[in-house]
């Protein structure tokens, strides 16, 4: 089996957000980068199937040479080889086609991918990944057993589970449950070394033009402080929002 | 313990004078130390015993001699791979941090550097792994400060030699496999010799009651009439400059170490005094607090610089006994000034086990007595920078 790894670079939960060039870019000074953990969950299910069922895993990842340290911890995890598609991942469309082709190229059987990633949060490249090469598709994955040809998923859906049967090649949109948190790998020295050695090859994408262009971010605005009106003072509540948070 | 939330504080950004492969092997450390050490360190602190089940992990995190050659099993990194793992073992404890630089720069250290190959090949793989702990004995009771003044000796008998005395303040030594022992020969030249448990003579009771470092395990070397063979002596090094050596890659790490106690301090007492209120406001809002704050991130900052410094010229093997005592004596004596103003901070609840920073504060204290006083330092500085003898 044929393993993808897609794997987002994406700012650390704990970064502080601010934009530049007038808001249109987020602005990466001072901010540590990490593996998308939605993609973190998806490549400890891969090195499950590589150490235990025999896979040869692959990591890519649309960006520029800033996100290699990315794809070098993914192959410190343990993954083969990794792949950087030498170009800004622009929005969503744009990084699914530039992945297609290295699906193509590269034959592989089953793809991997976090449900979203927690920087734009879009959620849209598996699915549009797994429509443009005509792939079986399945998001919201939180668990996934292969044998031979056949794949036994169970996806998250309101309120409950579904366990799904589907055949490869198949991309699957994962999230946490097709491993948990304490799975996580933490990649240790011996790891390291080795990723010192493995290929991280860059290819050039393919000419296509970007359909969308961000034009400007806005923040949340700062939560305001808390006025406590006494449960007995009724009138005065009402008085507050009609008044002056206008919102009766 | 509360949750551990810590954010590694980088006013300078000094990342950007690491490589990837330095952040790579320091972020592993970092998480490993919050998933592993975080949660269970107070309460082997509090019940003062070493959690042995963390052997394998600081292995494979590379706590192990990560500077020796990959072909003893090390993992052939530079120095400031080295330091940086230090620091993040101490932003846990500096007691694990203590086991895993007495491992490396005072066990490991010393058999690459004095060792013959078959010392290298028989030892080093294994301590690398963790496989076989180690422990170095230098320091005697009434010989600490003054070590060339030690009784520790050893005598030709022919097949092998003769080992007699004992050691003091001994890190690792209760569960140690082998110990690095330094002792004069019969002419009163300090050699190191490799001691194995289980030879005859040799004990290692252990020091309790403890205030400090008490999630490290400390005890004595006794040597009463053991044979050791001839072939673990260390042949290739000997004198007082031996020993020295030893301590001066051990310095170095501790150098970083004690920058990892100062940021866990400094970062509880950010996040605590963001929340704590009184006097209707955030306690962080005052300005007593923010002198402390403003204080102790200057501090961090230029003792970060220092050690990136020092581990530049270590790299490149120009790094001076008298600069890594100036590294050593600053960086330990900023993280103790920090400990005890976050202490003060933190009010109450500085002295709980809720927190860390007590911890950190008691271990400290043995952190800035070990490895060369504070004191001693200062003197190796005025030796240095005057070329006169304050010693004695």
């Amino acid at each position: 089996m044929k393993i993808l790894v897609c794997i987002s670079h994406v700012p650390d939960t704990t970064s502080k957000i601010n934009f530049t060039d007038e808001n249109s870019k987020f602005d990466t000074n001072g901010v540590q980068f990490v593996i998308n953990p939605y993609d973190e969950f998806v490549l400890t299910r891969a090195m499950w199937f590589k150490e235990k069922q025999g896979a040869s895993v692959t990591v890519v990842n649309v960006g520029n040479a800033t996100n290699e340290p990315t794809l070098r911890k993914a192959l410190a995890i343990g993954a083969d080889e990794a792949i950087r598609v030498n170009a800004d991942a622009t929005d969503g469309y744009f990084v699914a086609k530039q992945l297609a082709e290295v699906v193509k190229n590269g034959d592989f059987d089953l793809i991997l991918a976090g449900r979203e990633s927690i920087d734009y949060n879009g959620g849209m490249v598996p699915g549009m990944l797994a429509g443009i090469l005509d792939f079986n598709f399945v998001n919201a994955c939180i668990g996934l057993e292969v044998d031979g040809n056949t794949a036994t998923v169970i996806r998250e859906i309101d309120g409950g589970k579904e366990t799904l049967n589907t055949n490869l090649p198949l991309v699957i949109g994962g999230q946490k449950g097709i491993v948990e948190e304490k799975d996580l790998r933490i990649p240790n020295m011996r790891g390291i070394m080795m990723a010192r050695k493995k290929p991280l090859s860059v290819v050039e994408p393919v000419s296509f033009d970007a359909t969308t262009q961000s034009i400007k971010f806005e923040k949340p605005e700062a939560k305001g402080a808390v006025k406590l009106i006494d449960a007995n003072n009724v009138g005065e509540l009402i008085n507050l929002l009609h008044n002056e948070a206008k919102v009766i | 313990m509360s949750q551990d939330l810590f954010q590694a504080p980088d006013y300078y950004q000094l990342d950007d004078l690491l490589t990837d492969e330095h952040k790579l092997v320091r972020d592993a450390a970092r998480e490993w130390v919050k998933r592993e050490i975080s949660p269970i360190i107070e309460d082997y602190a509090q019940k003062a015993e070493f959690p042995n089940q963390i052997i394998k992990g600081l292995a494979e995190i590379g706590a192990f001699g990560p500077y020796i050659p990959e072909e003893y099993g090390g993992a052939g990194l530079d120095q400031i791979s080295y330091g940086l793992i230090m620091q993040e073992i101490e932003r846990g404890d500096s007691g694990i941090r203590s086991t895993a630089s007495v491992q490396s720069s005072l066990v490991m250290y010393p058999i690459w550097k004095y060792g013959n190959e078959d010392q290298r090949q028989k030892y080093l793989p294994k301590l690398a792994s963790g496989e076989l702990m180690g422990c170095f004995g230098l320091t005697e009771p009434d010989y600490g400060s003054n070590p060339s003044g030690m009784v520790t000796n050893f005598k030709d008998k022919g097949d092998y030699y003769l080992l007699n005395g004992a050691k003091m303040w001994i890190s690792n030594a209760p569960f140690a496999d082998i110990a690095i022992v330094w002792a004069k020969d019969e002419s009163g030249r300090i050699h190191g010799l490799i001691v194995e448990r289980g030879m005859e003579g040799f004990t290692t009771p252990e020091t309790h009651n403890k205030w400090s470092l008490r999630a490290s395990a400390t005890g004595e070397l006794i040597f009463d009439n053991v044979k050791v063979p001839k072939e673990n002596l260390l042949p290739k090094k000997s004198g007082l400059g031996a020993p020295l050596g030893c301590l001066d890659s051990a310095r170095y790490g501790i150098a970083w170490g004690a920058i990892g106690a100062a940021m866990d301090c400094y970062d509880t007492a950010l996040r605590y005094s963001k929340e704590r209120l009184q006097f209707g406001k955030p306690i962080g809002a005052f300005q007593l607090q923010q002198k402390k704050l403003a204080e102790m991130i200057t501090e961090i900052t230029k003792a970060q610089l220092l050690a990136w410094r020092l581990g530049v010229l270590r790299n490149e093997d120009k790094a001076t006994s008298a600069q890594i005592s100036m590294a050593k004596r600053n960086n330990v004596d900023m993280a103790l000034t920090i400990a005890r103003d976050a202490r003060q901070m933190l009010g109450g609840m500085g002295i709980t086990g809720e927190y860390s920073i007590m911890r950190h504060m008691m271990n400290l204290e043995s952190v800035v007595t070990y490895e060369g006083t504070h004191d001693i330092h200062l003197l190796i500085t005025g030796l240095d920078v005057t070329g006169l003898n304050a010693f004695k």
